[in-house]
């Protein structure tokens, strides 16, 4: 049998991996569009503040592990033909698949505003990407960081350590506001502008001006900023352009998939940032985005695309772990919490923490905690264990850091 | 034999027991097993048995009888007088000094209840933290079956403290890389320093079929649990 | 090295923290807790100073080995001058704080002065801060941890705290810590309220990692845990029944005070004994006793766990008190129950819960409480004084009601609190109380037990049994048996048993230990972790060094020979039922013995020449 990847992320290699394991006389393609080996997207902050070389990004470390039963190639997905299942790529080639599989990530999207196309302006996206921010970070460079989401919190800190000047202009009222909620996003806020960063929330930039030395970034609210370099970091789109015109269903700008991580398409399946797949916690779909989702959507799509309908997803849940210039957030599951349902929170601002449980009858469904990082899986383990905490709901109420208690009574009658 | 394992409660799991313990001839099964009732828990018992695969509801595949006999810690909270002598045996043998807050393991206090519990990685089959890991940092320790962090790989995005549902990954600010129970490489030191052998080092087999009956008899008092 | 060479001064007058290197030639001298912190105090306190006052300094600290792997290398000290007695007061604690100030990287932390509201002091490693504690004054021990806790975000912070007997000036009250652990005797806990400071949170992080050997120390340490765990009274009797096994033997022999040393044996020894706390209970079917427990670092865990029975009448309608909690240890049972005439196991197990909730110690509360038992049965203090309550030996209501007084430090909660010696003399019958330079007595009698007679008599810090424990030798035969009722020899123990344990105080083990380890057990582990070339003699020396700077400085403070006396009950009314029957305590055959053994003059003074042989300050 035949299976084709496209694209060569964290999903598209696990699920190779693991077609290989389960169908060991099957051929496997993997086709990738960028030059590098398969890399991790989330190593790169780690890369600009030079704590890894490049190789240190590399899903796989072995150098010949795609040279035997996998067949990596280059190549740029350009569309597929359904009836004759066959992939085509832009130079031309063919391939023919009897399984499919769109592990092709998302991409950046720039927001439309005058000169984001100047030189001055990258996003933060991929190896060759951190190649020119490396290229520009020097101390005492002006950056600005068009949007404090998620990535570009998570490369505020290399920035902020290569002495940079930064700015981070964010339009929502907060940091992370699809992360965290007011409270932790506001004292991340008070974290950053501590650290000597300057962070405007509720901001939007209105338009980049390219000088021969330098751009300025002008603001609402008539301010200006001048910048060596502007990081665009202002939300991404899967990458599914390939797939039109093949009748694939798309559901908030992804790939429509079932339970089997298929298409609308028999025989096309999606993982990863580009699959909108279901999530544990509201039994809806939806892009979460994240790496340990792509992983597992890899290898239930995988194992799927060997025998269809032998795994039944169950749903992934939405985590997020973020270190910002060293303040550490985490959020899991419904964090925003749902109608009807209690919630606790314990906050310290002083000293920067912060935990905020959130619960569904006596059951926990999501967390958001700054500052904490002994034992933090456990929110997981409580979250998607569903567990009925009885009589430690209360002492969660009353003391939400009683996390390992409350999971060792539940699973062990402790 | 070919086994696949899907999704289940824990309360299924005693139809597992009895299917697997009761039967003369397990043949094929399909067993459920559900998010939390330990992968590995089920691994270690069935794998005695024969053969097989098992896909479960986190899609992965793994050939148990592959796997040689390993042993694991085997916990027993009854015997836990509180004393940290694991912890600080833990702490020495891996940062060279006494320093409970760096342990791999760590004793739970239930003061209310008078109870003591020992808690760390179970060293899962299928580990959490190693399928989230983005670069390879943790690897499995083929002679102790041990899932280990490779310092030098691990670039610290925590991922895998968030991934492990156990709780049993902790990053460590000072170092900026991620610490977890290695087994100490085969000789567990925590076992070696408790004085009421509250932990033990053992065949993993054995601590499967007692987790096994433990889980099954507590399905039946789950009720007035809490 | 297994210091870590780091002092804190706490200034609370103007509410400044500083950091000091430790004095390594005192630490060579005193070891470590007890005896350096002793040398730090007699260095910096005028010895005639205010107990209470803001002249008067509160130490805490730590061991050498505290903090390590050796078994029970989890305590600490906290040293101060006591109110109760106007010594030294010097009280030993296990729990956990000791050991995560050791790991948080100080050694001690000497606290001045007196804070002009009150406050916390918030360890976090090298970062520490004084917090407001307005909110928490008032607050138990218990509510006081809870709110800790819950405020500072930290599930593992380690709190140190005092309750509201302190507050209202208890004069025995204690420091707790860990919710059931105390640094109990002497009034430690009153002259912390006097400071304002309410509590100690700490967390460590850094570990101790200095040890001079490792290889070696876990060599030893491991060695030396053996000998404990094959030892039948640390590796049986301990973790079994906890001290609490001395109950009936010491009922037995003779040697149990019971109401108010009036007689030497209780008839309802063992409905309080250990035996009786793993006993089933009627009506839940659960025992006293859940299970035992270990401070830091501990291979003996012989802390009891308990619960008292719902159905109580102390608890009936309070679930705050079912779940478990820090059960009755020998010394507590004794003075609660045997020395107040109570049976009724659940109403000792509630009188202590008390004391831990509402910090203060058991031993001098109970003895306290036989005193008031009687008076009142004298006719001195009456229903008028005790809102009608009727304070009679063998009354469980009238201990209960005792407890929850002191804890509040109302009404007669306030004479309690006095303590026996101020108690007896407020109502003019000063000859009733059984205390030793004010410091009420623990559970031995010195009729039946006369080694104990003369340890009471020359206690430091008045009667204590913790400050050589001669009953090891008298009773176990540890490490030889000598005849308990006779006093030949017994001065020349008492001597090695005070110098042995001012060393083992001193060093961050625990003295429970030395029913299997003599110094030469403990010498190399100390060895192996610090500099210095710790042999047994040393630590011999040190111990006597100690106790003379010990004695020096009480001295100073206006002590006298005249203070190491026994109440005239037990010098002057013999025994009347057991082994003991018809014996009195002879210290006057044994005290004279003892200051030659000592090197001190006829009435006890200390001379320039012993001073000298110690190198104390002149
Ligand atoms: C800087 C940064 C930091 C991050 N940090 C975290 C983090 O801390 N935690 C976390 O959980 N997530 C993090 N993420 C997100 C995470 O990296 C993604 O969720 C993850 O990479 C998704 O994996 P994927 O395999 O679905 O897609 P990708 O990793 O994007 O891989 C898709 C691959 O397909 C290729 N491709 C696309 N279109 C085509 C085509 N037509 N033909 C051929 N190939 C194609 C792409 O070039 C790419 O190589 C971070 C991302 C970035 C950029
Ligand atoms: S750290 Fe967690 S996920 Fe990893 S092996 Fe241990 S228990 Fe399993
Ligand atoms: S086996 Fe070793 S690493 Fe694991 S908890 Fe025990 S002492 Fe620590
Ligand atoms: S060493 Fe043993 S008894 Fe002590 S805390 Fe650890 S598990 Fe419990």
């Amino acid at each position: 049998m035949t299976y084709v990847i496209v694209g060569s992320g964290p999903a598209g290699v696990v699920a190779a991996e693991t077609i290989c394991k389960l169908d060991p006389n099957s051929q496997v393609v993997m086709v990738g569009d960028e030059p590098d080996p398969p890399y991790s997207r989330m190593a790169i902050p780690y890369l600009l503040i030079n704590n890894i070389d490049e190789q240190g990004t590399y899903l796989r470390k072995d150098p010949e592990h795609f040279d035997n039963a996998i067949k990596h190639m280059h190549g740029v997905a350009e569309s597929v033909d359904v009836e004759a299942k066959t992939l085509h790529l832009a130079d031309g080639q063919k391939i023919d698949y009897e399984a499919l599989l769109a592990s092709t990530g998302s991409k950046p999207i720039l927001p439309p505003v005058p000169g984001i196309d100047g030189e001055r302006v990258t996003t933060c996206w991929t190896l060759e990407d951190a190649r020119k921010i490396t290229a520009t970070l020097k101390p005492g460079a002006s950056v600005v960081l068009i949007g404090a989401g998620f990535i570009g919190c998570i490369i505020l800190e290399a920035l902020v350590s290569s002495g940079a000047n930064l700015t981070v202009i964010e339009m929502g009222d907060r940091m992370v506001p699809r992360m965290l909620n007011e409270t932790s996003g506001e004292l991340l806020k008070k974290w950053c502008q501590e650290k000597g960063v300057n962070v405007m929330t509720s901001a939007q930039v209105e338009s980049i001006e390219h000088h021969s030395d330098k751009a300025v970034v002008n603001i609402s609210g008539d301010r200006h900023v001048d910048a060596e370099l502007v990081i665009s970091a202002a939300g991404v789109r899967a990458n599914a352009d390939f797939l039109e015109g093949t009748g694939v269903e798309m559901k908030n700008g992804a790939v429509a998939v079932d339970r089997h991580m298929c298409s609308s398409v028999p025989g096309i399946y999606a993982a990863g940032d580009a699959a909108c797949g279901l999530d544990f916690s509201t039994g809806d779909f939806s892009v979460q985005a994240v790496q340990p989702t792509a992983v597992e959507h890899g290898r239930i799509a995988a194992a799927n695309m060997v025998r269809h309908g032998s795994v039944l997803h169950q749903g992934c849940i939405n985590m997020n772990v973020l270190d910002t210039i060293g303040l550490i957030s985490v959020s899991y599951g419904q964090w925003q919490g749902v109608e009807g349902g209690d919630h606790t929170s314990l906050l310290d601002r002083d000293r920067f923490r912060y935990i905020n449980l959130q619960f569904d009858e006596d059951m926990l469904i999501g967390a958001n905690t700054l500052g904490i990082t002994q034992h933090i899986g456990i929110l997981r383990g409580l979250i998607q264990g569903q567990f009925n905490l009885g009589k430690w709901k209360q002492r969660l109420m009353d003391n939400p850091m009683l996390l390992m208690e409350a999971y060792l009574a539940a699973t062990q009658g402790a | 034999m070919r086994l696949a394992l899907f999704p289940c409660l824990p309360a299924d799991l005693r139809i597992l027991y009895n299917r697997v313990f009761q039967s003369s001839k397990p043949e094929c099964l399909f067993v459920i097993i559900s998010f939390d009732t330990h992968a590995n828990l089920c691994h270690n018992t069935l794998h005695s048995i024969s053969k097989f695969d098992l896909i479960n509801d986190q899609g992965l595949v793994h050939q148990i009888g592959d796997k040689q006999m390993l042993r694991s810690l085997n916990i027993n909270p009854d015997k836990c007088t509180g004393c940290l002598q694991c912890e600080m045996a833990c702490s020495f043998e891996n940062e060279g000094v006494f320093n409970p807050a760096k342990s791999r393991i760590k004793i739970f206090t239930f003061h209310e209840e008078g109870r003591f519990v020992p808690y760390t990685c179970t060293q899962c089959d299928e580990a959490w933290c190693l399928h989230a890991c983005p670069v390879e940092a943790i690897k499995m320790n083929r002679e102790t079956g041990a899932m280990e962090v490779l310092d030098s790989v691990c670039v610290g995005c925590k991922v895998c403290t968030i991934a492990c549902p156990f709780g049993t990954v902790n990053y460590n600010q000072t170092t900026g890389k991620v610490i977890k129970c290695d087994l100490c490489g085969g000789d567990p030191q925590c076992a070696a320093a408790c004085p009421t052998e509250a932990i033990t080092y053992v065949d993993a087999d054995a601590t499967g079929l007692e987790k096994m009956r433990a889980w099954a008899a507590k399905t039946d008092n789950q009720a007035h649990v809490n | 090295m297994s210091w870590t060479r780091k002092i804190m001064r706490v200034n609370l007058t103007e509410g400044s923290i500083s950091e000091e290197p430790l004095n390594m030639e005192w630490a060579d001298q005193y070891i470590g807790q007890r005896g350096l912190a002793t040398r730090y105090f007699v260095e910096e306190t005028d010895p005639k100073c205010d107990p209470l006052g803001p002249d008067n300094k509160l130490i805490f600290a730590t061991g050498p080995l505290t903090g390590t792997m050796a078994s029970t290398g989890g305590r600490y000290s906290v040293i101060t001058k006591g109110p109760l007695t106007g010594a030294i007061a010097c009280s030993n604690s296990g729990g956990f704080i000791g050991a995560e100030l050791k790991s948080a990287g100080w050694d001690m932390v000497i606290c001045e002065g007196r804070s002009p509201s009150p406050v916390m002091l918030h360890i976090v490693d090298d970062k520490v801060e004084l917090l407001p504690a307005d909110d928490l004054w008032g607050k138990s021990v218990w509510d006081t941890d809870k709110l800790i806790h819950q405020k500072l975000n930290d599930p593992q912070i380690r709190i140190a705290a005092i309750g509201r007997s302190a507050e209202a000036g208890c004069l025995y009250a204690a420091v707790i810590n860990d919710l059931h652990r105390a640094a109990g005797r002497s009034g430690v806990g009153t002259v912390m309220a006097s400071k304002n400071l309410k509590a100690m949170a700490v967390r460590g992080t850094l570990g101790v990692g200095n040890v001079k050997d490792p290889k070696r120390f876990m060599q030893v340490t491991a060695e030396q845990k053996q000998v404990l765990a094959e030892n039948a009274v640390t590796g049986q009797g301990l973790p079994a029944m906890g001290t609490q096994v001395l109950m009936n033997v010491i009922n037995e022999i003779g040697a149990l005070p019971t109401n108010n040393m009036r007689e030497v044996q209780f008839k309802d020894a063992n409905k309080i004994s250990a035996e009786a706390m793993a006993e089933p209970r009627e009506s839940d079917g659960k025992p006293n006793l859940t299970t035992n427990a270990a401070c830091f670092g501990c291979t003996i865990a012989c802390g009891r766990i308990s619960t008292i029975d719902k159905g109580h009448f102390t608890v009936e309608n309070k679930p705050e008190y079912w779940g478990n909690s820090g059960g009755l240890e020998y010394e507590a049972a004794w003075a609660l129950g045997a020395d107040t005439g109570v049976g009724d196991l659940d109403a000792l197990t509630y009188a202590n819960f008390v004391c831990n909730e509402d910090g203060f110690d058991p031993i001098s509360f109970g003895a306290t409480v036989a005193a008031a038992m009687e008076l009142f049965e004298e006719g001195v203090v009456t229903a008028e004084q005790t809102d009608g309550m009727e304070l009679r030996f063998g009354s469980a209501e009238a201990l209960a009601w005792c407890a929850e007084k002191v804890a509040s430090g109302e009404g007669f909660g306030a004479d309690l609190g006095l303590g026996s010696k101020r108690l007896c003399e407020k109502y003019g019958r000063p000859e009733l109380s059984m205390t030793v330079k004010g410091q009420e007595f623990p559970a031995y009698d010195p009729r039946g037990v006369q080694g104990m007679g003369l340890t009471y008599a020359t206690s430091n810090r008045g009667a204590c049994h913790l400050r050589s424990y001669t009953v090891a030798s008298e009773v176990l035969g540890i490490p030889e048996k000598t005849d308990p009722l006779s006093v030949d020899g017994k001065a020349g123990l008492v001597k090695a048993f005070q110098d042995a344990t001012a060393a083992v105080d001193s060093t961050g083990l625990c003295v429970f230990t030395t029913f299997a380890w003599s110094l030469d057990n403990i010498a190399p582990q100390v060895d192996a972790a610090c500099e210095g070339g710790w042999t047994a003699e040393k630590l011999l020396e040190a111990g006597e060094r100690i106790w003379n700077l010990e004695r020096d400085y009480i001295q100073r403070a206006g002590l006298t020979g005249a203070d190491d006396n026994l109440p005239k009950r037990l010098l002057k009314d013999a025994a009347k039922t057991g082994p003991a029957e018809g014996k009195v305590a002879g210290l006057d055959v044994m005290l004279p013995e003892y200051y030659q053994i000592r090197g001190w003059t006829s009435d006890g003074q200390l001379t320039d020449e012993t001073r000298s042989k110690f190198g104390l300050p002149a």
